[in-house]
């Protein structure tokens, strides 16, 4: 046990007005935006996946104020190291998406990306954070695909096979695009599993 | 990398923050074996950031200079072995000197002020230094419990290398009279809540210009095992 180490700064909630800070061109506000919910530059159509869904709280309620980032590997398994060499708003593929729930009419989040490949033997997924007004810390959680191979996933098969399904996205074409339906539930029957990292 | 210490931590679920009661998960997080946690963040370049980013003072002037005590906010990002870190994303947010957010939905009876926005955003240097300028933001009421108001503070958002340096944070300011009265500070156990709060930093006040206050920021680090 480290006793000589620095004690971790506390988290705190992000509260409901992050929006002109964190993703003012989503909200329309005059800030710029770093991260938005693009995560690719000038793709190929037929590459393009889009993920979506819903935040709902314990009496299944749409959340409004909620903030959704995602970041995962490319279609070889590769995550990017940065935006040092390439800036972000040249990269073909950014890797890190960031959405907040409040400007759909319908409160749902949603994300153009392309889909990763397998990293280090697991199933492809999608990293997600989620913070919102209410949450006072991180957190974590992931999104697999229904049209994946995901039975021998290191971090699927520790999931109780009941709570399986929260991880897992559902394929939807819509308007000849293809879209992965992923919802969280904060609590009740359907209570997204969130990880601990 | 090392779990986070639930020593500093606030709980998922605080009662007195009354909207964490249906917004916080029931069960129990998975635990993740530690190959599958040690993914690396994008390192962000200073493409990211604009010219006034980091100055809040100058970053959204219409007409003339925002109202309020211009302070000057400096700190260090570290992991928990003191490790700096750098080129760490910073984004912070805030109120204006009236404790008033721009936000659409902020309905609050205090004046906006034209010549501020209150959002900016930084990378920490060689050094895991970053500093910004702003002007001290008011105190806010918020509707959790009856005459309930937030203590002064500034919203941290902290992109830091690996998957767990993820951190939103509140900074305070120091001898606030409303943290006995704040369910938000409160629910970090009680001997950690001073780690939120900014030190009052004379050496760092720039004379006939701006107060000066010192954060540091502190992230999970990876426990090396030492050689024999």
């Amino acid at each position: 046990m480290d006793t000589n180490k620095l004690p971790q700064t506390p988290s705190q909630t992000i509260g409901p007005y992050f929006a002109y800070g964190l993703t003012a061109v989503q909200y329309g506000y005059e800030f710029t935006s770093i991260i938005n919910n693009s995560l690719v530059s000038e793709p190929k159509e037929e590459d393009l996946i889009y993920i979506t869904g819903n935040v709902f709280d314990g009496d299944g309620k749409t959340i409004h104020d909620a903030m959704v980032e995602i970041w995962h590997a490319d279609k070889n398994g590769n995550y990017v190291k940065g935006y040092v060499d390439t800036p972000m708003t040249e990269i073909p593929f950014k890797g890190l998406g960031r959405h907040g729930t409040g400007t759909d009419t319908r409160q749902r989040f949603l994300f153009k990306t392309i889909r990763p490949g397998m990293v280090h033997g697991q199933a492809p997924h999608i990293n997600l954070i989620l913070f919102m007004r209410g949450s006072l810390n991180v957190l974590y959680t992931r999104i697999y695909f229904d049209d994946e191979q995901n039975n021998n996933d290191p971090l699927l098969v520790l999931v109780e096979p009941e709570r399986r399904s929260t991880l897992i996205a559902k394929k939807e074409l819509s308007d000849g695009k293809i879209f992965y339906h992923f919802d969280i539930y904060m609590q009740g029957a359907k209570e997204t599993v969130f990880l601990d990292i | 990398m090392n779990q986070q210490d639930l020593n500093t931590q606030p709980p998922y679920l605080y009662a007195a923050y009354k909207s964490t009661v249906l917004r916080s998960p029931t069960k129990p997080l998975l635990i993740v074996k530690e190959n599958l946690k040690n993914i690396n963040l994008p390192v962000f370049g200073e493409s990211a950031i604009g010219r006034y980013d980091n100055d809040l003072t100058k970053n959204a002037r219409k007409n003339g200079e925002p109202i309020g005590e211009r302070i000057k906010v400096s700190g260090k990002v570290m992991d928990e072995y003191g490790v700096p870190l750098r080129a760490v994303l910073i984004e912070i947010w805030q109120a204006n000197s009236a404790g008033r957010y721009i936000h659409k939905e902020e309905i609050h009876d205090a004046p906006l002020d034209p010549n501020f926005l209150g959002a900016g955003r930084m990378l920490t240097d060689n050094d895991g230094r970053y500093t910004f300028y702003t002007i001290k933001p008011g105190a806010y009421p918020w509707g959790n419990h009856y005459n309930a108001w937030r203590p002064n503070h500034i919203h941290f958002s902290v992109i830091g290398h690996q998957i767990g340096h993820r951190l939103v944070t509140q900074m305070y300011f120091p001898g606030d009279p409303l943290f006995e009265f704040d369910p938000i500070f409160q629910s970090v156990p009680v001997h950690a809540r001073e780690l939120m709060i900014a030190r009052f930093n004379m050496d760092g006040t720039e004379p006939e210009f701006a107060l000066a206050y010192e954060f540091n920021i502190v992230l999970r680090g990876k426990y090396q095992t030492p050689f024999e």
